[in-house]
C-alpha cells in the first residue's frame, strides 16, 4: 500500500478531482496548504509599501492506493494538473504500514 | 428651529454615530487578525464613555457660554436648565455634537495599534477629551479662533488635524512595534468600513449646517464629489507608480477626500469640492510615506490621512471659499475675489491646534507612561493583543476548540 501526495495550484484542483474519479479513485483528502518552490512567492502592494508573501497557496491531495494502482493514479493527476508553468507542483509516493476502515475494523488493503 | 432642521439634525445626528463602527471596521481590516478585536474595542470604547462625559460636562466646558473666548463654564453642568419645551432642536444638537467628540479620540486608534494597553487607552481618550477636544472645539466654535474669522464647516481642525497631530504625539511616546508591518489581514473589512464610513458623513457635514438648507444640500454635494475626486485621485497614483489600481487605495482616497472636505462642506461649491478632492488623494497617497522617511510608528496611517488631509482642505478654504454662491457671511477665498487673509487665519487656527494638541497629547501619554504604563508586553504583542486584553478570539475555526 503506498500514500501518494500531490501539491497543486488550487485551480487545477477540479480537474484533477473529476479525472481520478473518472478513473476510478474513491477516496481523496484534501487540505489548503501553502508553501514555495522553484515559484516562489509574490510582492503585494500596500499604501505604496511593498510586502513580500513568500508562502503562495496550494492544495495538498492525498490518495490511498494499492501498489498495482500506484503509478497509474499517478499518471493521470500529472495530467490533469499540468499546465507547463513553474508551480505547477509536485507528487511524492510513499510506503504505508496499516489501513483500517475505522466504520468496520477492516485492516489492509480492503480497508483502501 | 423648524421641525425639518431638528429631524435632520437627529438623523445627521445617528449617521455620525454609526461611523465609529465604521472607522472600527476600515481599521480592523487593515490591523492583523490577532489584535483586531483590539481595534474594534478601542473604537467601541469611545461611544461608550464619551457620550456619558459630553452629557456630565464636556458639552458645557465647549460651548457654555457661547460667546466666552476661551473655555466655556460649568453652567450646563449635566444639561441642567435645558428645556426640550418647544423645539426640541437645542438638545437635538447637543447630541449630534456628542458623536463629534466620540470619534475624534476614535481617529487616534489606528495609530497606535497592535501595542497600547487598553488600560491606558481607557484613561487617555476621556482624560484627552476634556483637555485637548474640548478647548480646541471652544476656541474654533465661538471662541477666539472662530472670531478672528477662521472657517471649520464640521471639523477639520477641531476633529481631523486636532486627532491627526495627536496621533503622531502619541507614537513617539509609545514607541514602535517590535514587528515588521504587516499587510491588511482583511480587505473586504477595511471596503465595508470604507462605505459606512462614506455613508455617515453626510451626516457630519451636511448637518453641521445645523439646519435642512441650501447651506446643507451643498455640503452633502461636496462631500459626494470631494471623496470621489480623492478614492480617484490616489487609485491613479497608485496605478502609474506602483502597478495596480488597489482597494486600499480607493478607501484611503475616499476617507482622505471626506477628510479634506470637512472643513470646506459648507463654503464651497462648483468645482471647488472637486479640486480639494483631487489634491487630497495626491498629496495624502504621498503623505502616508512620510512615517518610514521620518521613523514613526502611525500603524494606519492616521497622521497621512487625517492630520494631512485635514491640513489640506482647512488650507485650501483660504482658496475656495465662495460666501456669494452660499449666502453665508464668512470673507471670500483668492479665487474669488479674496485677498490673502482667510488664508493666514486658516494657518493660525490650524498652528494653534495642532501646537496645543500635541503638547497637551504627549503630556498626557509621558503622564500614563509613568503611571501604570502604555505598552503591552512583548509576550501580548507578539502573541496578540486580542486574548491578552480582551479574552476573545476573532476567528475561530469550526468546531476546531
Amino acid at each position: 500500500m503506498q500514500l501518494i501526495t500531490a501539491i497543486l495550484k488550487p485551480f487545477k484542483l477540479d480537474d484533477v478531482k473529476e479525472a481520478l474519479k473518472t478513473a476510478g479513485v474513491v477516496g481523496i483528502t484534501v487540505t489548503e496548504a501553502r508553501g514555495f518552490g522553484r515559484q516562489g512567492g509574490h510582492t503585494e502592494t500596500y499604501r505604496g509599501a511593498e510586502y513580500q508573501i513568500e508562502f503562495v497557496p496550494k492544495v495538498k491531495l492525498e490518495i490511498l492506493a494499492t501498489d498495482g494502482d500506484v503509478d497509474r493514479i499517478v499518471d493521470v493527476i500529472t495530467d490533469a494538473a499540468r499546465t507547463g508553468k513553474i508551480g505547477d507542483g509536485k507528487i511524492w509516493v510513499s510506503p504505508i504500514e496499516t489501513v483500517v476502515r475505522i466504520r468496520t475494523g477492516e485492516v489492509g488493503e480492503t480497508a483502501i | 428651529m423648524d421641525s425639518s432642521s431638528v429631524t435632520w439634525i437627529m438623523v445627521s445626528a445617528a449617521l455620525v454615530l454609526f461611523m465609529t463602527p465604521g472607522l472600527a471596521l476600515f481599521y480592523g481590516g487593515m490591523d492583523r487578525g490577532k489584535n483586531v478585536l483590539n481595534m474594534l474595542m478601542m473604537n467601541f470604547y469611545c461611544v461608550l464613555i464619551v457620550p456619558i462625559l459630553w452629557v456630565v460636562v464636556g458639552y458645557s466646558l465647549a460651548q457654555t457660554p457661547f460667546d466666552n473666548d476661551v473655555i466655556g463654564s460649568f453652567d450646563s453642568f449635566m444639561l441642567k436648565d435645558l428645556s426640550v419645551a418647544g423645539d426640541g432642536g437645542a438638545l437635538a444638537t447637543i447630541a449630534f455634537l456628542g458623536m463629534f467628540a466620540a470619534i475624534t479620540p476614535a481617529l487616534i486608534s489606528g495609530a497606535v495599534a497592535d501595542r497600547m494597553k487598553f488600560s491606558a487607552w481607557a484613561i487617555f481618550v476621556p482624560v484627552w477629551v476634556l483637555l485637548v477636544f474640548v478647548p480646541v472645539f471652544k476656541w474654533i466654535y465661538g471662541g477666539w479662533l472662530g472670531q478672528r474669522g477662521s472657517l471649520d464647516f464640521a471639523g477639520g481642525t477641531a476633529i481631523h488635524v486636532n486627532a491627526g497631530i495627536a496621533a503622531l504625539a502619541a507614537v513617539l511616546v509609545l514607541g514602535k512595534r517590535r514587528s515588521a508591518m504587516s499587510p491588511p489581514h482583511s480587505m473586504p473589512l477595511v471596503m465595508i468600513g470604507t462605505g459606512i464610513l462614506w455613508f455617515g458623513w453626510f451626516g457630519f457635514n451636511a448637518g453641521s449646517a445645523l439646519a435642512a438648507n441650501g447651506q446643507a444640500a451643498q455640503a452633502f454635494m461636496n462631500t459626494f464629489l470631494a471623496a470621489a475626486a480623492s478614492g480617484l485621485a490616489w487609485v491613479l497614483v497608485e496605478w502609474l507608480r506602483d502597478g495596480h489600481p488597489t482597494n486600499l487605495g480607493a478607501a484611503s482616497g475616499i476617507v482622505a477626500g471626506l477628510v479634506a472636505v470637512t472643513p470646506a462642506a459648507g463654503y464651497v461649491s462648483g468645482v471647488g469640492p472637486i479640486i480639494i478632492g483631487l489634491v487630497a488623494g495626491v498629496v495624502c497617497c504621498y503623505a502616508v510615506k512620510l512615517k518610514s522617511k521620518f521613523g514613526y510608528d502611525d500603524a494606519l496611517d492616521v497622521v497621512g490621512v487625517h492630520f494631512v488631509g485635514g491640513l489640506v482642505g482647512s488650507l485650501l478654504i483660504g482658496f475656495f471659499a465662495n460666501p456669494s454662491f452660499i449666502e453665508g457671511s464668512f470673507e471670500e477665498g483668492i479665487f474669488y475675489g479674496g485677498d490673502i487673509g482667510l488664508l493666514l487665519e486658516q494657518a493660525l487656527a490650524n498652528g494653534v491646534a495642532i501646537v496645543w494638541s500635541f503638547v497637551i497629547t504627549f503630556g498626557i501619554m509621558i503622564a500614563l507612561k509613568a503611571t501604570i504604563g502604555v505598552r503591552v508586553t512583548e509576550e501580548t504583542e507578539s502573541t496578540g493583543l486580542d486574548l491578552a486584553e480582551h479574552g476573545e478570539t476573532a476567528y475561530h475555526a469550526d468546531g476546531v476548540r
